[in-house]
C-alpha cells in the first residue's frame, strides 16, 4: 500500500517553513522599526514565528530521511537516490544526492545559524534576523513544488513517483510500489561524501551571517561597529568552506579516477573564488581593526563572497553549465529562481551601500610603503585579481546563454586544456601570495622602516634559501618555475615560524592564528607542486609490443593491460593482477570473489570454500555493497611481493557502465595510485568455437595457452546437488590448468544413466575456459574434453606517483588550525565587549 | 603621480591581461566542416565539437573500435549538421560512454581521417527524465 502520509506531512512543513520564514521577516521589521514599549512583545513574536520555522525545517528535513530510511519507493526521491541494499551512512548521501536535499541541508544549517546568533547576540537581532528570513524564504521556495499555471515554483522532494514518471505501470496499478530504488551513485558511496557535502554547505550558509550583520550596520548607520561581530563568523565561514573544499578535494582524489585532487572543473571553481574574496575580506577587516583603514574595501567583498555563493549556486544548479562541466546536475527548472535570489540580495546590498557610501569614514592619508596596510592591501588586491581570474572563464557558458537569450550566436568554449591554462595564472598569483604573507606578518606586528625590515628579513631569507637549495639538489627539482614555488613557499614557512616562535615566547598562542595559517599555506603550495607537477604516470606500456603501426603508437599510452596471474614490468615494479575480490561483512580483509557465490538475495553469498578462521564451506556470508569489485594488484620488486592494492571497480547497470574508484600506497614521501579504467565483462561471454581434445589419464596438453595436466579421473559415488539413482554412472575428470605461477584444479563431471548421458561442465572466468567431459572411450583408454575459451580476465589500469603529496594535506590540516585559533581569539573579543554592554 | 595611482595602473594592466588571455585561449564550439577548415588554415588550437554517437536502425551504437590492448578506441560521431567523422580518444572507453546523449570532443583534426579528441564530455540521460521504472517488484 502506498503510504502518502511522510509525503504529505514533508511538503505541508514545506508550505509552512515557508510562510512562517515571511512571517518572521515581517516580524523582525517590526521589532526593528517599534518603539521601546513594543519592542519586547515583537521580539518575543519573532522569536517564536524562528522558532516555528526552525521546527518545520527540521521537520522537512526528517520526512525526507525518514522516507529515504524506510524504503519508501513509492517516492520519486527514495527510488531515484537510494536502494535497500545501501547501509545507513550511505542513505544520508542519498539524503543531499538531489538538489532538493541539497536545499534542505542548506536550509537546515541557515537555521541552526540563526538561532546560535539570536543567542549570541543583543544588539544585532533584529536587522540580522530579517536578512536570515529573507534568505530561507528563497531557500524554501526552491523545494515548494508549487505550479500556478505555467508557473512553477521550486521542485518538491516529496512527489510520488507515479506522479513523478509517465510509467504505463501506473496506468494499470496507481498503487505500485518498486521493489528496489535505483541506487546511490556509486562514486558517492564514500565516507567523504557523507561529510563533505555538510561541511560545504555549512560553508555557503555561514558567508550569510558577516552579510547579515553588514546590512545590519549600513541599515542602522553602524558603519564600522558591524565588523566586531562579523569578523569571528566571516574566519568561521573561511575555514568551514575551505575545509568543505579541501575534503571534496580530497574525496576527489581517493574516489574520482582523473588522477587528482583538483581539476578545475567549474564546480570547483565555484566554490574557490567565493572562498578567495573571503579570505580577502578577512584581511581587510582585521586591518580595519587595527588601523580604522579598509572599511569601503572589506564593505565591498564581504557583500561580494556571499553574492558569489549565490552565483556559484546559480552556476551549478541552473544547468547553465551543460556541457562544460562533467558533474551533471540536473536542470530542476530553477534557473529563474536562482536568478531572482540573486539578483534580489545584489540589488539590495548594492543600493543599501551605495546609500550609505558617503557616510562611510575613509582615512585620507594614504598608506606608506612601510605600513601593513599597504601590504594587506596588495595582499587583497592580488587575491581579488586571482579571482577574476578564474571566474571570468567559468562564465563563459552563462555569457553564452546571455548572449543567446538576447537573440545572438556566441560560440565561445571554456579553455581546452583547463589545467594548464589556470595553472599558468594561479601559480604565479599563489607565489606573490606566499611572499606577501611572510613579508605581511613582519609589518603586521612591529613598526617597519627600511632598516628593521631589512634587519627582520635578513634571517629567514638566508634560512629559506638554504632550505630551498636543500629541497631542490634532494627532490632534483629543476623546472625554473618549480623552483621560484619552493623559494616562494619555504621563504613563508620560515619567516612565519620565526613569527609565531617569537609570539609564543612573548604572548600567548591566541595570536598565533595567521602565522599557523599562513604557514600551512606555504606547505600547501609545495605540496601542490611536487604532487602534481611531478606527478609521474608509470603505468606506461613497456613491453615493446607495437598494436597497430600508425602513428596511434606515437602517443603515450597512460593505461597497461594487465592479464590475469601475467607479470607485467612497471617502471621499478613488476605487477600482477590477481582476480576480483568483495568485501564481506565481519571480515577485515577482502576475500576472493571466486570463492562466494551469489545467492540471489541483496547482499548475500554462499560460501564456495573454508576462508580463514572467518567463514566456513556452505555458510551464508553478507557481502557490503555486492556491485563493487575490488581488483587485486600485486606490487613486486625482485621477485618478492612488496604490497598489494585494491582499486574498486563496479559494473553499473543503471550508471550505465563501469564506476571506479582508485586505491593508493601511501609512503611517507609519496602516493602510488592505483585505478582501474576497464575491465573484463564476463556476466554473458560469447564464447569461441568448441576445441576437442583426446587424452589419456596422466598426459600433459596444451588448452590453448594453459599447459594442462589430466591427473586421471574417479567414479563418483554422489554428486552435490544431484541424486545418482540405481545404475547411474558418474565420471569425473580431474584437470590441473597451469597459468603462470598458479595452480588450477578443474573438475568436469560425465554422468550415464540409462544409456542418456549427462555433462556438468566447469567454467572458470578468470581463464575464460568452459570444459566438459564429453565423452570416454574406454577401449582407447582416453577421455574426451570440450574446451570454449572467452578470454582471461583483465584490468586495463593506470599508476600514478604522486610525490610528496603528504605535505599538502598536512599544510591544509595546519591551516585549519590556524583558522581555528583565529576564530577563537575574534570571538573572544567580540563576547567581551558585548558582555560589557558596548554592542 | 602617487602611489595609488601606480597601483591602480598595475590593477588595470593585470585585469587587462587575464581579459585578453582568457579570450585568447578561449576554445570554441564548432561543427567538423569548419574544424576541418581550421586545421586547413593551420590553426591547430583545440575546439570543441558537440555531436552524437553513430546508431544504427535499431538504436545501437555502431563504430566503436577498441585498440587491442584495450586502452585506446575511436568511434563515429555524428556533429549537429550531420557530418559524420572517426574520433580517435587514447583512454579507455568511459563507463557511460555508449548511453550518452550527447558527446562533446574537444581536441583537433589529425588527418582529414581522424579527429584526436584530447578530452570527452558526456552528457548522460539523467535520472530524473528515466521513464522506465523497473517493474520487477509486480
Amino acid at each position: 500500500m502506498i503510504n502518502t502520509f511522510m509525503g504529505n506531512l514533508g511538503h505541508l512543513m514545506t508550505i509552512l517553513a515557508f510562510v512562517s520564514s515571511l512571517v518572521t521577516a515581517y516580524s523582525y521589521f517590526q521589532y526593528f522599526k517599534a518603539n521601546e514599549l513594543e519592542k519586547a512583545s515583537w521580539r518575543t513574536f519573532s522569536r517564536i514565528s524562528f522558532y516555528v520555522h526552525t521546527i518545520s525545517v527540521a521537520m522537512i528535513a526528517f520526512s525526507l530521511f525518514e522516507i529515504i530510511y524506510n524504503h519508501r519507493y513509492e517516492y520519486f526521491y527514495a527510488y531515484s537516490h537510494s536502494s535497500k541494499a545501501l547501509p545507513v551512512h550511505y542513505m544520508v548521501s542519498s539524503f543531499w544526492e538531489g538538489q532538493e536535499g541539497a536545499f534542505i541541508l542548506w536550509a537546515f544549517w541557515n537555521v541552526v545559524l540563526g538561532v546560535t546568533l539570536i543567542h549570541t547576540n543583543k544588539f544585532w537581532e533584529g536587522p540580522v534576523m530579517i536578512v536570515f528570513s529573507l534568505v530561507q524564504a528563497f531557500l524554501v521556495s526552491m523545494i515548494l513544488g508549487v505550479v500556478i499555471g505555467d508557473l512553477k515554483i521550486g521542485s518538491s522532494p516529496f512527489i510520488l513517483l507515479r506522479d513523478a514518471t509517465q510509467a504505463p505501470i501506473f496506468e494499470m496499478n496507481p498503487d505500485f510500489v518498486p521493489e528496489d530504488g535505483t541506487g546511490l551513485n556509486p562514486l558517492l558511496q564514500n565516507i567523504w561524501m557523507v561529510i563533505h557535502p555538510p561541511t560545504l554547505f555549512l560553508g555557503y550558509a555561514s558567508t550569510l551571517v558577516p552579510f547579515a550583520f553588514l546590512m545590519g550596520g549600513l541599515v542602522t548607520k553602524k558603519y564600522s561597529e558591524w565588523i566586531r561581530p562579523a569578523l569571528p563568523w566571516a574566519i568561521f565561514s573561511a575555514m568551514i568552506l575551505g575545509m568543505g573544499i579541501i575534503m571534496g578535494a580530497y574525496w576527489a582524489y581517493v574516489t574520482l579516477n582523473f588522477g587528482g585532487y583538483w581539476n578545475w572543473d567549474p564546480v570547483e571553481n565555484a566554490v574557490y573564488v567565493p572562498w578567495l574574496i573571503l579570505v580577502a575580506a578577512i584581511h581587510t577587516m582585521i586591518t580595519f581593526k587595527k588601523s580604522a583603514t579598509a572599511l569601503k574595501t572589506s564593505i565591498v567583498l564581504v557583500i561580494l563572497s556571499f553574492i558569489l555563493v549565490l552565483y556559484a549556486t546559480f552556476l551549478v544548479r541552473s544547468g547553465v553549465l551543460g556541457d562544460a562541466s562533467v558533474h551533471s546536475f540536473t536542470d530542476l527548472g530553477l534557473s529563474g529562481q536562482l536568478l531572482i535570489y540573486m539578483l534580489f540580495f545584489l540589488v539590495i546590498a548594492v543600493v543599501l551601500a551605495a546609500r550609505a557610501w558617503k557616510h562611510i569614514p575613509t582615512s585620507e592619508k594614504e598608506a606608506s610603503v612601510y605600513s601593513r596596510e599597504f601590504w594587506i592591501f596588495i595582499g587583497a588586491t592580488t587575491l581579488g585579481l586571482m579571482s577574476f581570474q578564474v571566474i571570468l572563464p567559468t562564465s563563459i557558458p552563462a555569457w553564452n546563454s546571455l548572449v543567446e537569450s538576447f537573440g545572438g550566436i556566441s560560440n565561445m568554449a571554456p579553455p581546452a586544456d583547463q589545467i594548464e591554462f589556470y595553472t599558468k595564472f594561479q601559480l604565479w598569483f599563489a607565489a606573490v601570495i606566499a611572499l606577501l604573507t611572510a613579508v605581511g606578518q613582519f609589518f603586521w606586528w612591529q613598526k617597519m622602516d627600511k632598516k628593521a625590515l631589512k634587519d627582520a628579513l635578513i634571517t629567514p631569507y638566508i634560512i629559506s634559501v638554504l632550505l630551498s637549495a636543500g629541497i631542490i639538489v634532494l627532490a632534483k627539482v629543476y623546472d625554473w618555475k618549480y623552483i621560484v614555488i619552493v623559494l616562494a613557499g619555504t621563504f613563508t614557512i620560515v619567516a612565519n615560524a620565526v613569527i609565531l616562535s617569537k609570539l609564543v615566547k612573548k604572548s600567548t598562542f591566541k595570536l598565533t592564528g595567521g602565522s599557523l595559517a599562513h604557514i600551512g599555506i606555504g606547505m600547501i603550495l609545495i605540496g601542490i607542486m611536487f604532487s602534481s607537477g611531478y606527478s609521474d604516470v608509470i603505468s606506461i606500456n613497456m613491453s615493446g609490443l607495437t598494436y597497430s603501426n600508425s602513428w596511434e603508437d606515437e602517443m603515450n599510452k597512460e593505461h597497461v593491460l594487465l592479464w590475469i596471474n601475467k607479470p607485467t614490468q612497471m617502471k621499478d615494479y613488476t605487477v600482477i593482477y590477481r582476480g576480483r575480490q568483495k568485501k564481506v561483512v565481519g571480515v577485515p580483509e577482502y576475500v576472493p570473489a571466486k570463492f562466494l557465490e551469489p545467492t540471489g538475495k541483496v547482499n548475500e553469498a554462499l560460501a564456495l570454500e573454508d576462508y580463514k578462521d572467518y567463514f566456513k564451506k556452505g555458510e551464508l556470508v553478507n557481502i557490503v555493497l555486492e556491485e563493487n569489485d575490488y581488483f587485486k594488484i600485486d606490487y613486486m620488486k625482485n621477485e618478492a611481493l612488496q604490497f598489494s592494492l585494491s582499486p574498486m571497480s563496479q559494473f553499473n547497470e543503471g550508471m550505465g557502465g563501469l564506476i571506479s574508484s582508485p586505491d593508493s600506497k601511501i609512503f611517507l614521501d609519496k602516493d602510488l595510485y592505483t585505478y582501474v579504467a576497464a575491465m573484463n565483462d564476463y556476466a554473458d561471454p560469447e564464447w569461441k568455437e568448441d576445441e576437442i581434445y583426446e587424452v589419456a589419464p596422466g598426459e600433459q596438453f596444451h588448452v590453448s595457452d594453459f599447459v594442462t595436466y589430466f591427473d586421471g579421473a574417479e567414479v563418483l559415488k554422489e554428486l552435490e546437488g544431484y541424486t545418482l539413482q540405481e545404475g547411474d554412472v558418474a565420471v569425473k575428470a580431474k584437470l590441473r590448468v597451469l597459468d603462470y605461477d598458479v595452480e588450477k584444479t578443474l573438475e568436469p563431471t560425465f554422468i550415464i544413466r540409462n544409456s542418456q548421458v549427462g555433462k556438468l561442465p566447469v567454467v572458470d572466468t578468470e581463464l575464460g575456459l568452459k570444459i566438459s567431459l564429453e565423452n570416454i572411450l574406454p577401449e582407447q583408454n582416453k577421455f574426451v574434453f570440450k574446451v570454449n575459451q572467452y578470454q582471461k580476465d583483465y584490468v586495463v589500469m593506470k599508476a600514478i606517483v604522486k610525490p610528496y603529496i603528504n605535505v599538502l594535506w598536512i599544510g591544509t590540516l595546519i591551516m585549519l588550525l590556524g583558522f581555528t585559533v583565529a576564530i577563537y581569539r575574534r570571538f573572544d573579543e567580540f563576547a567581551k565587549m558585548r558582555d560589557k554592554g558596548m554592542e | 603621480m602617487k602611489k595609488g595611482h601606480i597601483i591602480g595602473l598595475g590593477i588595470i594592466a593585470v585585469a587587462i591581461i587575464i581579459i585578453m588571455t582568457s579570450i585568447g585561449d578561449a576554445s570554441s564550439y564548432e561543427s567538423f566542416n569548419t574544424a576541418w577548415e581550421m586545421k586547413q588554415d593551420g590553426d591547430d588550437k583545440a575546439i570543441h565539437v558537440v555531436g552524437q554517437l553513430k546508431k544504427d536502425a535499431a538504436g545501437q551504437v555502431t563504430g566503436l573500435e577498441v585498440g587491442e590492448d584495450k586502452t585506446s578506441f575511436t568511434f563515429l560521431l555524428v556533429d549537429n549538421d550531420g557530418t559524420e567523422q572517426r574520433v580517435f580518444y587514447n583512454e579507455p572507453v568511459p563507463a557511460d560512454f555508449q548511453r550518452s546523449e550527447s558527446v562533446v570532443v574537444i581536441g583537433s583534426y589529425r588527418e582529414k581521417e581522424i579527429f584526436v579528441a584530447d578530452k570527452i564530455l558526456m552528457k548522460c540521460p539523467s535520472k530524473y527524465q528515466e521513464t522506465d521504472v523497473q517493474t520487477a517488484g509486480m
